[in-house]
């Protein structure tokens, strides 16, 4: 059976799923449900280039992510945004500036999670999620699009336009204000 | 600062290559400036031991299924529905 396109079935087939698909993406509610729309509304443009190929839920899916990716690409634009720097500040002094040693307060001390097993418990789940709350948006992209969308390296930097050493810096950078966050905030 | 202590020193150059090592692989010279680091300095070992079990939270914490209960309002739904038929009969 080839697939077809029915445009006046499109939100009572697919609304849900693809606003799923994006607030696991993006938070924001209402960029969100805006997103959505503007993928129908697109959709409709194209459907001269729907081939049948692929389910008209796949179809529109791939509008949709290319949709979500411009949204990361317009924050990674920026690599100076305010929430980046601020991000920053709060590890500028993790390590020692001379020649780069952990300074005492900030270094890793033992805490719970060394006993910890995430395989086997979801029980700090909350926790995590509140520190990745606090990440700038750009590295909760890329953590996004790593762990969600499981993408090789190359591909996101392609996507977001960053550079491989960039892309290095940010999950570097991303992984030291989480570990504190955890240290700090763990009970 | 004599060339050993660069690396012997160094843990926020070590807590990149751990990160990375995470990910990929890591050139030889890489993993010589790992290896002499980490000798010798428990606060990296125990970073590393620490952003390994962090990986593996995120990745549980992203492949729990999506919340089924994020869905539209019917209201959203039909001013959707709404624009597509408006964007039909235009063309
Ligand atoms: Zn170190």
């Amino acid at each position: 059976m080839s697939n077809e396109l029915d445009p006046h079935h499109w939100v009572k087939a697919h609304a849900d799923y693809l606003y799923a698909y994006t607030r696991a993406r993006i938070s924001d509610e209402e960029l969100a449900r805006d997103l959505v729309q503007d993928t129908f509304l697109s959709a409709l443009e194209k459907v001269g280039s729907f081939e049948g190929r692929s389910s008209e839920r796949t179809w529109l899916t791939a509008i949709l992510r290319n949709k979500i990716i411009d949204q990361y690409r317009k924050k990674s634009s920026g690599l100076l945004n305010a929430d980046v720097q601020r991000a920053e500040e709060e590890q500028a002094d993790f390590f020692n500036s001379d020649d780069g040693h952990w300074n005492n307060e900030p270094a890793p001390k033992h805490f719970g999670i060394d006993e910890y097993d995430p395989l086997q418990s979801k029980e700090f789940d909350h926790i995590l999620m509140k520190c990745l709350k606090k990440l700038p948006a750009l590295w909760m992209s890329v953590f996004t699009m790593k762990h969600l969308d499981e993408e090789q390296t190359d591909t996101i930097c392609a996507e977001l336009k960053l550079t491989v050493s960039n892309y290095w810096v940010i999950i570097h950078r991303a992984k030291l204000n989480l570990r504190a966050c955890l240290q700090k905030n763990w009970i | 600062m004599g060339v050993l202590s660069k690396i012997t020193r160094n843990c926020n150059h070590a807590t990149l290559l751990i990160e990375k090592k995470l990910i990929t692989t890591l050139s030889l010279r890489e993993r010589i400036f790992l290896r002499i680091h980490l000798i010798g300095c428990d606060a990296c070992r125990l970073y590393q031991a620490q952003t390994t079990k962090i990986g593996q939270m995120i990745k549980n914490l992203f492949n729990e299924s999506p919340g089924v209960n994020i869905t539209l309002d019917d209201e959203v739904k039909k001013e959707m529905q709404e624009r597509i038929e408006e964007k039909l009969n235009k063309n």
